[in-house]
């Protein structure tokens, strides 16, 4: 049955019998649906309220200003603020490079992984590792083993070939975090794209080998198009994700020209030191917008296909 | 099916070792930082700093780690902290998830896949777009600091996740099943129990585990919600870094024991959880 004739099904089963299914039916979500509007939305909808006013943390002020409506103030300031700006480039930056490049390292994983050979299963093990680190310990990890200046091992490894060693974090910071970053989602990409060349149907695949496919052939008019929703799975959670990194960014460079991401920035502006809470609900509330724009387009289109 | 010739590359004996070697050299390089700081935490600080093996592996570091000096974060109670939240929380959301993904996969609500999308919309609003509220709220109650407010904020982190994936496990119980048991009269909680979840029991455990991974990782909210007294893992790692003198084979220590739970339960679940995760969006 397909989606669209069991929802007709479904309505006709409630114009059937007016007192039983239709409330019945929903009780089950009731809970649920409570729960994540009374812990999602309603704060939202304070955020907003806040984004009004000029409110700050009255305990971090030495001379407290009581709090007032100040109308649209404090959109207005959003778009001539030169950080948020720049915070804004390095979120989709990092987002961009992030999830296309552990996508495409991801995807080549899965190929790889997908044929048989001496110790496949002991190896998919290793490579999803990182994926199930705490973020927090894998920046750590990266940070203080691999790039770090003092104790370093990729430093070291430059020091002994006889080159000049880099100051990973500090002269690269977007790119020490997006290293992290990728390292951590490309073992989860593999996943997904394993999960899509299990379920190509072999047949075709035969069929097509039969009929003297050359291999690329088969990998760009049959394989490439059957993976095309897992591709898009992939980047849409992977998106959802990255594009709120934050332990990685606190833990490495605690902030700074490259490699603060709007929600560093925001952090940064309120709970993080500048308790404003009023303007920085006004930057949460514009970047929950074009996030819910952005990423809603997305998953319809995941729907769609 | 001949998996092997699947993507049709490599037809040839040599080519086939070749791609098996590069599997394998891809994986040990990409697991090598992991390797290393296990290998890290069983060194002392000086060869550690120095990154060199003169003085042999030891247990020391673990040792010194389980010691908690007076006036900072314990292992224990930073154990403790996370073991009660992420099991807490866990079991909520499965308490909310298995009805509601009942009436999404099951007896279908119209406009499922409205209600569907809602709960998946909840996970673009940036985190930071409902903090203040919750900190300010958080405050005004005296919740900081306590496990109550984690509790309460994982269960929310998970949850549209946990309904994604049981949704996609329960669409692949029998029709058949559920009519005749609906036949019976058998009500939902029974239906549920003794139908349904023997079914999908292997899609639902790892259901569970990926809401424990991402609740046992989660390290934002701790950090801003729970000065001290409920500090959990995350937190606990990271007082591990010090300003004075050497600690990287300690912190190492404390990463290692930190993923350890989290790792293990990984790897022995890892092929049914990407199947809930993708089975999910793609049916």
């Amino acid at each position: 049955m397909t989606a669209a004739a069991a929802d007709a099904a479904l309505a006709k089963g409630k114009a059937g019998d007016p007192f039983s299914s239709a409330w019945r039916r929903r009780l089950p979500l009731v809970p649920a649906l409570l729960y994540m509007v009374a812990i999602t939305q309603l704060p939202f909808v304070v955020s907003i309220y806040y984004s009004f006013t000029n409110l700050k943390d009255k305990t971090q002020s030495l001379i407290p200003e009581p709090t007032k409506f100040v109308g649209f103030d404090n959109y207005k300031q959003i778009f001539s603020d030169p950080f948020f700006r720049q915070a804004m480039w390095t979120s989709v930056k990092m987002t961009v490079l992030a999830v296309v490049l552990s996508l495409v390292i991801g995807t080549l994983f899965a190929i790889l992984l997908d044929r048989k050979f001496l110790g496949q299963g002991f190896i998919r093990t290793l490579l999803i590792t990182p994926f199930l680190l705490m973020p927090v310990v894998a920046a750590l990890i990266w940070k203080q083993q691999m790039f770090s200046s003092l104790f370093g091992v990729l430093n070291k490894a430059l020091e002994f070939v006889g080159l000049n060693s880099v100051a990973f974090i500090s002269d690269h910071p977007l790119g020490s975090i997006v290293t992290v970053l990728v390292w951590q989602w490309t073992p989860f990409m593999m996943l997904i794209m394993l999960a899509g060349l299990h379920s190509q149907p072999s047949d075709i695949l035969e069929a097509a080998d039969v009929d003297g496919a050359t291999s690329f052939g088969v990998f760009r008019q049959l394989t490439l198009p059957h993976l095309r929703p897992y591709l898009e799975l992939g980047a849409l959670l992977g998106s959802i994700y990255i594009v709120q990194a934050f332990d990685a960014i606190d833990v490495m460079t605690g902030g700074g020209p490259g490699s603060t991401n709007v929600p560093y920035f925001v952090y940064q502006e309120s709970i993080g030191g500048g308790f404003r809470y009023g303007s920085s609900s006004a930057y949460a509330i514009v970047i929950a917008t074009l996030a819910l724009r952005l990423l809603s387009s997305l998953f319809r289109d995941e729907q769609r296909a | 099916m001949r998996r092997g010739t699947k993507l049709g590359v490599g037809q040839h004996r040599a080519v086939v070792a070749g791609l098996g070697m590069l599997a394998w050299v891809v994986g040990l390089l990409w697991i090598f930082p992991v390797a290393w700081t296990v290998l890290t935490s069983f060194k002392t600080e000086q060869d550690a700093a120095a990154q060199t093996l003169n003085q042999g592996l030891t247990f020391g570091r673990y040792g010194d780690i389980a010691r908690s000096t007076t006036g900072t974060l314990s292992l224990q109670s930073a154990f403790t902290n996370s073991l009660v939240v992420v099991v807490v929380s866990t079991i909520i959301v499965l308490l909310l998830a298995l009805p509601a993904s009942y009436a999404l996969a099951i007896r279908r609500i119209p406009k499922w896949r409205d209600v569907l999308f809602f709960f998946i919309s909840t996970k673009f609003l940036p985190v930071v777009a409902s903090i203040f509220p919750i900190y300010v709220y958080a405050q005004k109650w005296n919740l900081i600091g306590t496990w109550t407010v984690l509790i309460v904020l994982y269960i929310a982190i998970n949850l549209p996740l946990a309904i994604w994936m049981t949704r996609s496990f329960f669409m692949e119980v029998p029709r058949e099943l559920i009519e005749a048991a609906e036949i019976d009269g058998t009500s939902l909680f029974n239906q549920l129990r003794s139908v349904i979840l023997p079914i999908a029991a292997p899609g639902i455990a790892a259901t569970a585990l990926l809401c424990v991974i991402f609740a046992w990782n989660e390290y934002f909210y701790a950090l801003q919600l729970n000065f001290a007294n409920a500090s959990t893992m995350p937190q606990w790692v990271v007082s591990n870094v010090s300003t004075r003198g050497n600690f990287l084979a300690k912190l190492s220590a404390a990463s290692t024991i930190a993923c350890l739970p989290v790792v293990l339960a990984g790897w022995a679940a890892q092929k049914r959880m990407i199947r809930g995760l993708s089975m999910g969006a793609l049916k």
